[in-house]
C-alpha cells in the first residue's frame, strides 16, 4: 500500500513534469510567434499544460501530506530531480519544429488521456477528463499546420523533414514503461503506455502520407527522462525558469 | 544532438511574408436565442485557422456558444460617401414607423 502510494506521487510528478517543461517551451513562443494570432493560439495552449502540471502536482503534495507545495516541485528541483519525458523539454527550434512535436504530443495525448480517463484513482480520472479534451483541441489545431507545412514551400518542407528527422530518437520513450508504473498499471492507477505505440504509429504514418512525408520506425531510443537522466538542455530551460525563485527564494507576486 | 535554439532574436530575422494571410470578420453569439454580433477581425490562413484563432482570440472567457467568421473580401458594404444617397430618403417617411400611428383606445396590448 505504501509503495503504490509512492509509485502514485512519482507517477503525478512525471506528468506533471512533462507539462511544465513544455509548457515552457511553448511560452517561448509568446511574442515571438510568426504573426500576432498564433502568437496568442501557441500561448493559449501554453497556459492549458500548466494548468495540466498544477492539477498533478496539487495531488501529489496533497498525498505528500502537504509537506510542500506545487511551487516547490515546480521551482526548487534541478534537472536531475525533473522526470519528464525527453520529446517535452527539447528547445524549440524553428515553427516546423514547435508544431511537429505538438502534432505528435496532441495525438499521443489524445489516446493517453482517453485511458488514463479510466483510471481506477478517481482524482487522477478527473483530471484525464480535463485534460484530454485541450488536447483533443490541440490536435486539431496542429493536424492543420503538419499539413501546411509539408505541402507548402519547398523551405517548408525541408523544415519539416528536419524537424522529423530531429524527433525520430525521441518519440520511442513515450511508450517505454517504467518497472513501478508497470505496478501501477497492473494496479488499474496508470496507463500502459506501451500499447499505445502501434496505433501512434500508425495514425502518424497515414496522416503524414497524405502529405506525401514518412516517419521512420526508430530503431534508436533516447530515453532517461522518467530517471532524471535529461538532455543538456533541460538545465537551460530551468535556469531560465526558475531564476526568480532561486535567485529571490520565497518571493510571491 | 544538433537542434540549436534558433529562436529568432531581432524583429528583421522575424519578418515574415504576411501577404498570404487573409483578414477575417469574427461573428459570436453569445447566448441560444440571440443573433452573432460582429466583435473584430483577425488574420488567418484559411477558414479552418481562422475559426480557431476566434476561440483564441475571442472565446477564452465564455463569451459565446457559437462563432462565425467570414472572408472580408466576401462582405459587400455600403459606402460612406454614398451613404447620405442611401439613406437619408427614409427620414422624411414618418408613416413607414409604427410610431406614426395612433393607437385606438381599446387596444391595450399591442
Amino acid at each position: 500500500m505504501k509503495d503504490n502510494q509512492q509509485n502514485l506521487i512519482r507517477f503525478l510528478i512525471g506528468l506533471g513534469d512533462d507539462s511544465v517543461a513544455l509548457s515552457h517551451r511553448l511560452s517561448e513562443w509568446c511574442s515571438n510567434g510568426p504573426y500576432l494570432e498564433e502568437d496568442i493560439a501557441l500561448s493559449n495552449i501554453a497556459l492549458d499544460y500548466i494548468g495540466r502540471a498544477r492539477m498533478f502536482y496539487q495531488y501529489a503534495v496533497k498525498l505528500e501530506g502537504n509537506k510542500r507545495t506545487e511551487d516547490d516541485i515546480a521551482y526548487l528541483r534541478n534537472e536531475r530531480e525533473y522526470t519528464n519525458l525527453l520529446i517535452h523539454e527539447l528547445p524549440i527550434n524553428d515553427f516546423a519544429f514547435t508544431m511537429v512535436r505538438q502534432y505528435f504530443l496532441d495525438v499521443y495525448y489524445c489516446e493517453y488521456l482517453k485511458l488514463l480517463c479510466d483510471s481506477s484513482d478517481d482524482q487522477v480520472s478527473a483530471i484525464a477528463n480535463k485534460a484530454v479534451k485541450e488536447s483533443r483541441y490541440h490536435l486539431k489545431r496542429s493536424q492543420p499546420w503538419i499539413t501546411q507545412l509539408a505541402e507548402g514551400t519547398s523551405e517548408s518542407k525541408e523544415r519539416m523533414q528536419l524537424a522529423l528527422d530531429e524527433l525520430e530518437n525521441f518519440v520511442g520513450e513515450l511508450f517505454l514503461m517504467e518497472d513501478w508504473e508497470k505496478t501501477l498499471a497492473e494496479s488499474g492507477v496508470a496507463v500502459d503506455r506501451k500499447s499505445l505505440e502501434a496505433n501512434w504509429n500508425k495514425e502518424v504514418q497515414a496522416f503524414l502520407e497524405k502529405s506525401e512525408m514518412s516517419f521512420p520506425d526508430s530503431k534508436l531510443q533516447i530515453r532517461g527522462g522518467r530517471n532524471g537522466i535529461h538532455t543538456e538542455h533541460l538545465g537551460h530551460l530551468l535556469s531560465e525558469m526558475q531564476y526568480l525563485q532561486r535567485s529571490m527564494p520565497g518571493l510571491e507576486w | 544532438m544538433t537542434i540549436e535554439n534558433k529562436q529568432p532574436s531581432t524583429n528583421q530575422e522575424r519578418t515574415i511574408n504576411q501577404e498570404h494571410l487573409a483578414v477575417y470578420e469574427v461573428f459570436i453569439r453569445s447566448n441560444r436565442g440571440l443573433d452573432h454580433k460582429h466583435v473584430g477581425s483577425l488574420h488567418a490562413e484559411s477558414p479552418e485557422h481562422a475559426l480557431m484563432y476566434a476561440r483564441d482570440c475571442y472565446m477564452r472567457r465564455s463569451e459565446g456558444v457559437s462563432v462565425w467568421v467570414v472572408k472580408s473580401t466576401d462582405i459587400t458594404a455600403s459606402q460612406e460617401d454614398d451613404i447620405a444617397n442611401f439613406v437619408d430618403p427614409m427620414d422624411d417617411k414618418p408613416y413607414r414607423h409604427a410610431t406614426h400611428y395612433v393607437l385606438p383606445e381599446n387596444v391595450t396590448n399591442m
